[in-house]
């Protein structure tokens, strides 16, 4: 590996003597050394070197067996996501790897550091249609960060740590290693860990130019309507301590992408709410009202700006971001400023006049009255007999006191978790953003429960999304993963159903699903849970949930064709959103 | 190297017209680096005209020159998306005047027909062509140059029965480069210089910044 730079000085403090391994046991030390605890997978004959040599650590590394691949790569997202660590996954070649795509893909889009792990056919096997053999790399390579295929164990130590290094430094993503079963077996010399700190062809993270930090000061301080929006860049970069006082010195109100959710605690003074489609009705008008828009770790995805051409258009803009190739892409920067925003919030913030803006911030205020007016009271103190998704939130808001993670899926319940979710710290939100991934919740949130154990993890999941993963409650059985599972069942896909009501004249084309009695299903697992229909047992149910010493599962019905509003219909600009 | 203004226009849709654009990429030698720029293309349905891959100035780095045909705005950022590849250590994209650029073609043309029809001498001289195989049976023309030379080549051996043509793709040289062996230096320390910064042009003012 020629492009593995390596100081002379490391490969002191390392100089082990070097030891006949087999590939297979290099992979479990590298593991060890890059302080691996925790491994989501499933084995298959292609991996069984790895995993025969998996079971002389078992001291070392925790193994989570789950019930299929996708189940492996989302739980390792939730822990990622949780912990801040890299999520690690074995699986086998073929269809094992296959069935990693879609959470590549979703960790991809989503920023997610990972490691993957693939076992694939002997090299010499490679090209001749082997039993289960697929081109891995090839069908990988859009959905990682970076990939590579090693068909010779002297290859395992340095690219295995190079593989931890570019997973988490700079924007964080996936990374698959797929190896071949001769190198797993492979006995070579191994000389110990070194750790990966450079990597010649690749800039984690630009340099800080100090004249564009000045300029967006200046924009800044200038500014008669400033408005930040955040992403999950301010927790990937651990900066929420440095977002905060850079938002408080200058008084500046922030509204969040739902990855940035909880990134700053939802009862700051300065949170003006969620972005985007299903976002907040203030945060979503004012965007095309103020007069230096403040972006952070953020990526401007349509679901936040809707019509381009129509965001944001009377405003300066100042771009915070450590990808380059992010900056321009969507929406022009006035002023980039490319770096690690923990590097350049505090410079920012340096520079700040303090200052508050009461007429601006009110603004906001009067837009959550009537937000309050025509969608909170209809969400949170409904006048039919019907329960709703908002009151279900809110309920568990008041019992959480906001202290617990929650794990959403994708779909309506998704928009109103994130909507009404309480948070008081930081990576307590964990949902699949950017790809949109159904059947993500459940499995990720037994992840989120290994990243963070001592915290209480809530996954929130829709009846059709919990299908999709459901063989995933055979994992927390036999692990007695302790996550509480709320299933909010409306008897549709009901995001696609809402769509059909407005823009296809309730045309229900298949989305009238019917669920199996998911209490039982959750027994025969030997999972308690109950279900619940009527409003004055919904509390006692929750509470008896949060109250359950192990994994519970609750069903709740809810009104069948609830609508998630506040609303930017697609192809609308951010202005045009709907409240009804 | 590329340090044309930035258009400031607030809009993702650029309106401007397309031209020909040569990006350059200096690549480490891996397997998969050809599909990773690759994909980027084919991702967004944009046509590669041509793509050359070759050693570069600097032993182990590999340099691509590939052609297409777009807006300025889309090439800027085609050229980011080549540069966030972990095994890409830099990208350039240049218009046709900011490089010196030749492409080769070969044509195979049936002997008989080409002795006795063509004035084979002039064509060599106006073509600037050679003769790089006589057979019995075949001969083969080489030519060197830009696409209109080529294409005009064709042009000329079309009635004499053309039976093959290739054109390769196109090596470019930037006129402005100074080459890779300082920045390869720079990419080795833990800390590069201004040289290798992404954001090269970030001090230059009006240009706001360019790859």
């Amino acid at each position: 590996m020629e492009t593995l730079e390596i100081t002379k000085e490391e490969k002191k403090l390392t100089s082990k003597t070097s030891t006949n391994v087999s590939g297979s046991v290099a992979v479990l030390e590298i593991l060890v050394a890059e302080k691996v605890k925790t491994v989501f997978g499933y084995p298959g004959g292609a991996i069984m070197p790895i995993y025969d040599a998996l079971y002389d650590y078992p001291d070392k590394i925790e193994h989570i067996l789950t019930r299929h691949e996708q189940g492996s790569i989302h739980a390792a997202q939730g822990f990622a996501r949780t912990s801040g660590e890299v999520g690690v996954v074995f699986a086998t070649s073929g269809p094992g790897a296959t069935n990693l795509v879609t959470g590549l893909a979703d960790a991809m889009i989503d920023s997610t550091p990972l490691v993957c792990i693939t076992g694939q056919v002997f090299a010499h096997l490679l090209g001749t249609d082997a039993f289960q053999e697929t081109d891995v790399v090839n069908i990988t390579t859009p959905v990682t960060k970076w990939n590579y295929q090693i068909t010779d164990a002297t290859e395992i130590p340095s690219v295995l740590t190079k593989a931890f290094y570019i997973a988490r430094s700079g924007r964080p993503g996936p990374v698959l290693i797929d190896i071949t079963k001769n190198a797993q077996i492979q006995k070579f010399d191994f000389e110990g860990y070194v750790p990966c700190k450079h990597v010649r062809s690749y800039r984690p993270k630009p340099n800080v130019r100090k004249v564009y930090i000045e300029e967006a000061a200046k924009l800044i301080n200038e500014a008669k309507k400033p408005f930040v929006i955040f992403g999950q860049g301010v927790i990937l970069g651990e900066a929420e301590k440095e977002f905060k006082e850079f938002i408080e010195k200058a008084g500046l109100p922030a509204a969040w992408t739902i990855l940035g959710l909880s990134a700053l605690p939802t009862d700051h003074p300065l949170n003006v709410g969620m972005l985007g489609m299903h976002g907040n009705y203030g945060p979503n008008v004012l965007t095309n009202d103020c007069d230096v828009l403040i972006a952070v770790g953020m990526r401007f995805d349509d679901r936040v700006t809707g019509r381009l051409d129509k965001y944001a258009k009377q405003a300066k803009i100042i771009h915070l971001d450590i990808d380059p190739s992010e900056i321009d892409k969507n929406v022009k920067t006035t002023v980039p400023v490319w770096g690690d925003c923990k590097e350049t919030l505090p410079l920012l913030t340096d520079l700040l006049t303090r200052k508050s803006y009461p007429e601006w911030l009110a603004k906001f205020e009067e837009y959550k009255q009537k937000e309050t007016e025509v969608c909170f009271n209809k969400d949170l103190r409904p006048s039919s007999e019907k329960l709703t998704m908002g009151e279900v939130m809110n309920l568990l808001n008041e019992l959480t006191e906001g202290n617990a993670i929650i794990v959403s899926d994708v779909g309506q319940h998704q928009m109103v978790a994130c909507r009404y979710g309480k948070f008081n710290q930081t990576r307590s939100n964990v949902t699949s953003g950017g790809l949109g991934t159904m059947g993500f919740g459940l499995p990720a949130a037994i992840g989120a429960k290994y990243g963070a154990p001592e915290r209480e993890v809530i996954a929130v999941i829709g009846d059709g999304g919990f299908q999709m993963t459901l063989q995933e409650l055979g994992t927390i059985m036999q692990n007695n993963v302790d996550v509480k599972i709320v299933i909010l069942n409306n008897e549709f896909l009901g995001m696609v159903r809402q769509w059909q009501e407005l823009f296809n004249e309730r045309r229900y084309s298949f989305t009238d699903i019917q669920s199996p009695d998911f209490v039982a299903l959750a027994g025969a697992y030997h999972i308690p849970g109950q279900k619940v229909l009527e409003r004055n047992k919904l509390k006692n149910a929750l509470k008896e949930m949060l109250d359950h010493d192990g994994a519970y599962l609750l069903e709740v019905m809810v009104g069948r064709e609830h609508n998630v509003f506040p609303m930017v219909p697609q192809g609308c600009s951010v202005a045009e959103i709907r409240l009804s | 190297m590329n340090s044309k203004p930035t258009n400031m226009s607030n809009s993702a849709f650029p309106v401007s017209g397309k031209q020909e654009y040569t990006i350059t990429v200096y690549t480490e030698n891996q397997i998969g680096i050809l599909n990773r720029i690759s994909i980027i293309f084919s991702r967004r349905k944009i046509n590669i005209h041509n793509l050359n891959t070759s050693p570069s100035e600097v032993p182990g780095i590999h340099r691509f020159n590939i052609v297409i045909e777009e807006t300025e705005e889309v090439i800027k950022k085609l050229v980011r998306q080549i540069e966030k590849q972990v095994d890409v250590l830099k990208a350039y994209y240049n218009t046709n005047e900011e490089i010196i650029w030749q492409e080769m073609a070969l044509y195979k043309v049936p002997t008989d027909i080409i002795v006795e029809k063509a004035k084979v001498e002039r064509l060599l001289h106006q073509f600037g062509a050679r003769v790089v195989a006589i057979r019995k049976d075949y001969t083969v023309f080489e030519t060197t140059g830009h696409r209109e030379e080529t294409d005009k080549l064709i042009a000329a051996l079309e009635p004499y029965s053309l039976i093959e043509f290739v054109r390769s793709a196109r090596v470019a040289i930037i006129k402005e480069s100074e080459g890779f062996h300082s920045k390869v230096k720079e990419f080795e320390k833990r800390q590069p210089g201004e040289e290798v910064i992404e954001n090269e042009f970030l001090d230059k003012k009006e240009e706001v910044f360019t790859m």
